[in-house]
């Protein structure tokens, strides 16, 4: 069943690339002038259905097989977060009818499904606390939530992209142009860590923890950081470059030197195929859609997903935290990040429809706040941690 | 109070820009634009009008958005600041917390802590900020919402043709036959669930103006969320108390009034199994090496019955038996305990025996009750050990003097007086695990340790919270409220007649992509031209 159900994911993640080529191809095609989709533009919607529906395979067979929802780890929630992602895509796309929103779309969902697959992947049995029926409401409905609010990101960018003047220097070029480096080294830690886990890359270090204990660590990339008085047990491994003071998660520190690495490579190599930047190479892809339109669907999607991403992220689980650890709200860090998502949609609302806030500043809005979902997800778990840790593990 | 009257001969409320019946501009400065700030219809609102006393400027102040989102942004940095460290609550009661920021973050942690960041979320600063938005919400959805709700319910019809034109969706055209037009178009509105108002031949068709009041209606939904949040902080309201009981032992529930007693009849801790549980787990298992199943705690709730003198037995009756596990509280009454720590194998009974040190010879077994010893233990033919110092927790003091750190016997030790036949006096001697002290020279009898008897405690939260329905409720009509905001529109259609031909505009509050198609469905037949966006035309020509 485990078996089928990885499969099934593969499959998934195959169509959605294949489904990018035809999105991307449906605005190439120059045959087809006239208003609406075309050809190009049906078949990649059909096979990000198929895939859809296989992602959906994945997702069933994998709750049977654990007798659990399948969002309980990083690995799940990523994933399925991923799969909400194309879900709500397949819907803004039957109200919009844009091609555009899938070339970009699409690429996120896959940068996401590829993430999570960097974590341990294996059926993992529920710790107490996560017993409880409120785990598939409550994390579905956040995840469902923050993944409309996220295609919101990829009409921001597309808004980005056809309206930043790049041909001259300017703070917006300049910004647009990070965001693409950050989404290039998603992909360059993608591709380093499963370069390292495929070569089967292992080596252990004795080292101090900062409370003077001795410890075991185990490094599947090469050390660039070693951990607080390391000794390199295998033999023949690499010796770390620097060694961390204890208060320094070496680890982790080791693994973001890497993926930054690999995406300043990536990114100069991309820089020099491409000669120009990635935000202008993309820009033809834009050329034909209205701003107006993206701005709608942007403003539409954060609608939609606002009172969703409450209601699962907020409502559900205030009443999940007063069942499982006795108050609704303790200020644990994922809970106040959750809040920090809302007042940011909040006052992204507020300065929309009072302050006019439409266009371009409501697109670097969208960046902000699908800039604050990735920390939540992402940074919280692997960095702040609290009692939302487990989901880390 | 001065009132401005329309040329249509409606009496508007000063400071109003749009005449609330025929829309026509009654705001000089406005009467240029080319496009009309639709907002709130135009409406006159307090905050725009007067700005003379103190209590304008207050009122003012709190009703501007502006002002709003400067303190959602600014309660949002701050709420980000506390979870870089973490907050006092969530870290380990090893030392004062003063030390714990500076031992474990260095400089960083020192000034978090001096800066009061470790207690962010309860700080005074944090709380007026939360009060302020509190405020806010009050002010300005007063501010607005009560002139909208004229302004909706006054409009008229046939609106100005200044109002017309003036709309982000207008257009006019010539169709050959009006009035079949009309027709045909009312028929397709109503279809799309429009009502339509007819006056003098003109056509407002209008649907989903509710959803104009899905923001007040959240306001209110937050604004009795943060009332419930501070009757917290009325006495007996919250209970928060942790309950330590052993296995087989009865406590009365705190905060109960000695109403509820509670009996632990067993703790259980379960860990899963790789060859019990579903094979799938097993790599999991492998790799994490214990993960814990289940934590549960089997009690017996017990009501008191009657009242009791101080000191007297309490008479109990048994109200139910429940296995109290994570997810899955005891509530009665207003009252649910959870299950939220335990600690495995406190030290519960010691067995000693009396024994001749020279001979080995043993005059009789004593097992003492650690949390609650007797004075003497008789063991016959005139042995027997008197319990002179009981000291739960032992360590010595700084002068070298045995003293007890807490009341849970954690490391028990003992002043035993032995009195045997033929020391009649009696021996002192002092017994701790794994050390004998004999402070007045060589004993001829020991206290022999024999063995040692476990319990399992479990912990258990106490809570009382009586603002949930108040919490709850503000929740529903804050979700209730963001639905009809988000999900519904509110848009509006005229058809006017003017000289001849048809003027169309339409206006929507959100979401004009769906306006227009909808326009373009009704008008699709009828001759008159689908109106254009002006907005859209204006950046066009533009870009």
């Amino acid at each position: 069943m485990v078996t089928i159900s990885s499969n099934l994911l593969y499959t998934a993640f195959i169509l959605y690339l294949i489904a990018t080529v035809f999105f991307a191809g449906s605005i190439k095609d120059k045959k087809n002038t006239n208003k609406g989709p075309n050809k190009w533009a049906a078949i990649g919607l059909w096979i990000t259905i198929i895939g859809f529906a296989a992602q959906l395979g994945y997702f069933i067979t994998r709750w049977i097989a654990a007798g659990h929802a399948p969002v309980s780890n990083l690995f799940e929630f990523t994933t399925f977060f991923g799969m909400s992602l194309v879900g709500a895509f397949i819907v803004i796309y039957l109200i919009y009818k844009t091609p555009i929103l899938g070339v970009f779309t699409l690429p996120v969902a896959l940068l996401m499904i590829a993430y999570a697959s960097m974590f341990p992947r294996e059926v993992s049995p529920l710790i107490p606390a996560l017993q409880s029926d409120w785990l598939h409401i409550h994390v579905t409905t956040a995840a469902v939530g923050q993944a409309i609010l996220a295609v919101s990101f990829a009409a921001g960018i597309i808004y980005l992209v056809k309206s930043v003047d790049q041909s001259k220097q300017s703070k917006q070029r300049f910004w647009l142009e990070a965001v693409m480096f950050g989404l290039v080294c998603t992909l360059g830690f993608i591709i380093i860590s499963s370069s390292f886990s495929v070569s089967g890359y292992k080596a252990e270090f004795n080292w101090v923890d900062k409370n003077g204990q001795e410890d075991v660590l185990e490094y599947h990339m090469p050390a660039l950081t070693g951990p607080n008085e390391a000794k390199l047990i295998t033999e023949g491994k690499f010796e770390p470059l620097a060694e961390m003071p204890a208060i320094i998660n070496a680890k982790k520190l080791n693994t973001v030197i890497w993926s930054l690495a690999s995406g300043i490579i990536l990114y100069l190599a991309l820089r020099l195929i491409l000669r120009k930047r990635v935000g202008a190479a993309l820009q033809p892809l834009a050329k034909n859609i209205n701003l107006d339109l993206v701005d709608e669907i942007g403003y539409r999607s954060v609608l939609i997903g606002f009172p969703v991403f409450t209601l699962g992220a907020l409502i559900f689980a205030m009443i999940w935290a007063q069942i499982a650890w006795t108050r609704f709200w303790g200020w644990d860090p994922k809970e106040v990040w959750a809040l920090i998502t809302f007042l940011f949609y909040a006052a992204y609302l507020h300065l929309r429809l009072s302050k006019g806030w439409h266009g371009e500043k409501s697109a670097w809005l969208a960046v902000i706040g699908f800039i604050i979902i990735m920390f939540n997800l992402v940074a919280v778990n692997l960095v702040i941690a609290g009692l939302h840790s487990y989901a880390g593990s | 109070m001065k009132e401005v009257k329309c040329d249509c001969g409606h009496v508007n409320p000063i400071g109003t820009i749009l005449c609330e019946s025929c829309g026509k501009v009654l705001e000089e400065k406005e009467k240029d634009k080319k496009l009309l700030d639709m907002r709130y219809e135009g409406s006159a609102r307090r905050s725009q009008t007067y700005n003379k006393t103190i209590i304008d400027k207050i009122w003012n102040f709190f009703s501007s958005v502006k002002v709003g989102v400067w303190l959602i942004v600014i309660t949002l940095i701050a709420s980000a600041l506390g979870t870089i460290l973490p907050q006092e609550m969530y870290i380990p009661p090893i030392m004062p917390a003063e030390e714990y920021y500076e031992d474990q973050y260095g400089w960083i942690g020192k000034l978090y802590y001096d800066l009061g960041f470790h207690n962010l979320y309860s700080s005074w600063w944090y709380l007026i900020l939360i009060a302020s938005i509190g405020i806010s919400l009050v002010i300005c959805s007063l501010d607005r919402v009560i002139p909208l709700y004229r302004a909706l319910k006054k409009q008229r019809v046939s609106r100005h043709e200044s109002y017309l034109q003036r709309q982000r969706v207008f257009g006019v055209s010539q169709p050959e036959a009006t009035d079949q037009a009309f027709t045909m178009a009312k028929e397709k509105l109503k279809s799309k669930k429009y009502s339509i108002r007819e006056e003098n031949g003109n056509i407002l068709a209008e649907k989903g103006r509710f959803s104009r009041w899905g923001p007040y209606v959240n306001h209110v939904g937050l604004i009795i969320f943060l009332i419930g949040g501070m009757l917290r902080f009325v006495p007996g309201m919250y209970v928060d108390k942790i309950l330590w009981i052993r296995e087989g032992e009865t406590k009365v529930i705190p905060e109960t009034n000695g109403e509820y007693y509670l009996k632990n009849d067993g703790f259980i801790l379960e860990m899963y199994d790789k060859e019990k549980d579903k094979e799938v787990f097993e790599e999991a298992i492998d790799k994490a090496g214990m993960v814990a199943k289940n934590y549960q705690s089997n009690v017996t709730l017990y009501k008191k019955q009657g009242d009791t003198v101080a000191g007297e037995e309490a008479d109990l009756e048994k109200v139910k038996d429940f296995e109290i596990k994570v997810n899955k509280p005891l509530k009665f009454e207003k009252f649910a305990l959870y299950q939220v720590d335990y600690k495995l194998n406190e030290l519960n009974k010691m067995s000693f025996a009396l024994t001749n040190k020279k001979t080995g010879e043993e005059y009789g077994d004593l097992t003492v009750d650690l949390n609650d010893p007797q004075d003497v233990y008789d063991l016959g033919n005139g042995y027997k050990a008197e319990v002179v110092s009981y000291f739960p927790d032992f360590e010595f003091d700084e002068n070298g003097e045995p003293i007890t750190k807490s009341r849970v016997p954690n490391n028990p030790a003992f002043v035993f007086k032995m009195f045997t036949p033929d020391k009649p006096d009696g021996e002192i001697s002092f017994v701790a695990i794994r050390q004998t002290i004999e402070p007045f020279g060589d004993n001829e009898y020991k206290m022999a340790f024999k063995g040692i008897d476990t319990k399992n405690v479990s912990a258990l939260t106490v809570r009382k919270d009586l603002t949930l329905w108040i919490i709850a409720l503000g929740g529903v009509i804050f979700m209730i409220g963001v639905a009809q905001g988000s999900y519904w529109n509110h848009r509006r259609i005229w058809l006017r007649r003017v000289n001849g031909e048809v003027w169309v505009a339409g206006h929507t509050n959100k979401n004009w992509h769906g306006l227009k198609r909808e326009i373009e469905a009704a008008l699709d037949g009828t001759g008159i031209k689908v109106p254009e966006d002006q907005l859209q035309n204006q950046s066009e020509k533009k870009g």
